[in-house]
């Protein structure tokens, strides 16, 4: 049984479908993320996962129960950590803490789980003194504090420095090891395509993609580069003509095509047919920034 | 599968919210120190310690305690808690105490009860030091007395809820109760004691919360039943304010 199942999910505000059909289902013990642009719908799909709110059609299920209906035992073995929530300024640290232990039937050892996320400290200090981080990580604990089953993690590393963000990455390959299934909103694919085993890429209420990083890289148009400085130039229409090609730019002397392996084949024939020296030339795999930018790209124009 | 003790976590909660109050020197200030201390002021003017023939016998100070007792309610309830509230939904801490086993009605129980336990402490100390400070006479007919005040405990808090459930946010929730704050007080008889208003304005006040408090405290205080005219705006207002309260009332 998936820890989370969701079937055709659907919601409106006001009449304008913010999440329009959304399925997907996350395995034990996998991250799996939730990618996609601002307004995409990511949040409002895993509000919906998190029984805060009710889906206008579809079906939720997280290990079995429905988040709405069983909104008591879901929250028992989901821990969420919300975009843009807070805590009561002056409540600290170990307040907080002790405080959401008592939300639950067997919680985890506060002072442990405070270590865990560096946070040993800070347990006197309060949460309006806290750092971004600093205030992510207690986030991180509050929902690892109920001990369970599953985690949501909505942009958390948002607003925090590179080095911080970092840190939050380790913690949440620490979570997965310690055996809890991490589902993750992001907008940064770095995050992405480092943490997850799989991701669905949500764009205008839909899911546009799901698969793993490298599948996702690998099935975007533009999968491979190639860049070279030309010794002489090479005629525009030759390089338009190139197979499997999915773009062409010329910068400063240099030329960046995208596109598969036949492409780069076909470049190589091409500069030894010309007798032009290809200096420099590299070869690289596409990022998951490239293939997330194909996948959502605006179909208008 | 055990059960969460809603019990427990509720005690948490509480224990936790009288924690956050405990630190906010301000709103202790207004609430707790501020109603004895207006009492303190006004029984130091010598001219006020006299029996007063338009006040039937009573001395100045004699009227102004059941002033000073309803001052905690109304800052408490129509200040205090409203702003609280509206803050804990506005900053997302309502929503994030509902992705866990316990409703965010905990949090709001538990407001209700500290803002409440604030408001009869400050009430019980407005008593204290008329008695102990200047000999006022503590209420004559006790039980009414309670009963008068913890309904007027009770419509504070109800009132309190609609004005947290019909502000966005804490400036808006700050605005609504400071324009509800004179009024009350002027009901409650902080300018003129409701003994000395004009007949006509004596008995429109008495129809708003605190000016049927005050009348029905003046009456418990000498002695009498505090009237079931009085006690029944109070139950009114409360029933009114608290279905307000439930219809408007957002989570997020």
């Amino acid at each position: 049984m998936s820890v989370i199942e969701v079937n055709d999910l659907r919601k409106s505000y006001g009449g304008r479908p913010v999440v329009d059909g959304v399925s997907f289902a996350v395995e034990e013990g996998e991250i799996f993320g939730i990618l996609g642009p601002n307004g995409a719908g990511k949040t409002t799909t895993v509000e919906c996962v998190e029984g805060l709110r009710v889906p206008d059609a579809g079906r939720v299920r997280v290990t079995g129960l429905d988040p709405v209906t069983d909104h008591e035992a879901t929250s028992r073995v989901l821990g969420a950590q919300l975009q843009q929530s807070e805590l009561q300024a002056k409540l600290t640290v170990r307040e907080a803490l002790k405080l959401y232990a008592a939300f639950y039937p067997r919680p985890a050892d506060w002072g442990p789980l405070a270590e865990r996320l560096g946070l040993t400290d800070r347990l006197d200090v309060r949460f309006g003194k806290l750092s971004g981080g600093q205030k992510q990580r207690l986030f991180i604990a509050l929902a690892l504090i109920g001990n369970p089953r599953v985690v949501v993690l909505d942009e958390l590393t948002t607003g925090l420095d590179p080095r911080a963000r970092r840190d939050t990455w380790e913690l949440i390959e620490d979570v997965r090891e310690s055996g809890v299934t991490v589902l993750l909103v992001t907008h940064f694919m770095e995050e992405a395509q480092r943490l997850c085993d799989r991701i669905a890429v949500i764009d205008r209420g839909r899911v546009a993609a799901l698969d793993t990083p490298a599948g996702l890289i690998r099935r975007s148009t533009g999968a491979t580069v190639i860049s070279f400085t030309p010794s002489a130039p090479l005629a525009e229409d030759a390089l338009n003509a190139l197979p499997a090609l999915a773009s062409v730019d010329h910068r400063d002397g240099r030329v960046t095509l995208s596109g598969t392996d036949e492409t780069v084949n076909a470049v190589l024939t091409l500069l030894a047919r010309s007798h032009v020296t290809a200096h420099q030339l590299r070869v690289t795999e596409a990022t998951l920034d490239d293939a997330f930018l194909d996948l959502t790209k605006e179909e208008t124009v | 599968m055990s059960a969460t003790h809603p019990s427990a976590a509720g005690t948490a909660v509480l224990r936790t919210e009288v924690r956050l109050l405990s630190r906010e020197p301000g709103a202790l200030f207004w609430i707790l120190l501020f109603p004895p201390l207006l009492l303190v002021i006004l029984g130091s003017i010598p001219s006020f310690g006299d029996p007063q023939t338009d006040l039937g016998g009573l001395r100045t100070i004699d009227v102004y305690v059941p002033v000073a007792v309803l001052l905690g309610p109304i800052v408490g309830g129509l200040q205090s808690m409203p702003q609280t509230l509206t803050g804990y939904r506005e900053r997302g801490i309502l929503r994030r105490m509902s992705a866990t086993p316990v409703r965010p009605a905990a949090l709001l129980r538990a407001q209700m009860l500290v803002y409440g336990g604030a408001a009869l402490a400050s009430s019980l100390l407005a008593l204290a030091v008329g008695r102990l400070a200047f000999d006022v006479r503590l209420p004559g007919q006790l039980l009414g007395y309670v009963v008068a005040l913890v309904l007027t405990v009770l419509a504070a808090l109800a009132f309190g809820a609609v004005i947290s459930a019909l502000s966005r946010t804490t400036k808006v929730a700050g605005a609504i109760g400071t324009a509800v704050f004179f009024p009350s007080m002027f009901c409650a008889g902080v300018w003129a004691p409701v003994q000395t208003m004009p007949d006509v304005l004596a008995r429109i006040v008495g129809w708003t919360p605190f000016g049927a408090a005050a009348e029905a405290l003046n009456r418990a205080a000498a002695g009498d039943w505090p009237g079931w005219d009085h006690l029944a705006v109070l139950v009114a207002w409360t029933v009114l304010l608290t279905a307000g309260a439930a219809r408007w009332f957002r989570w997020e």
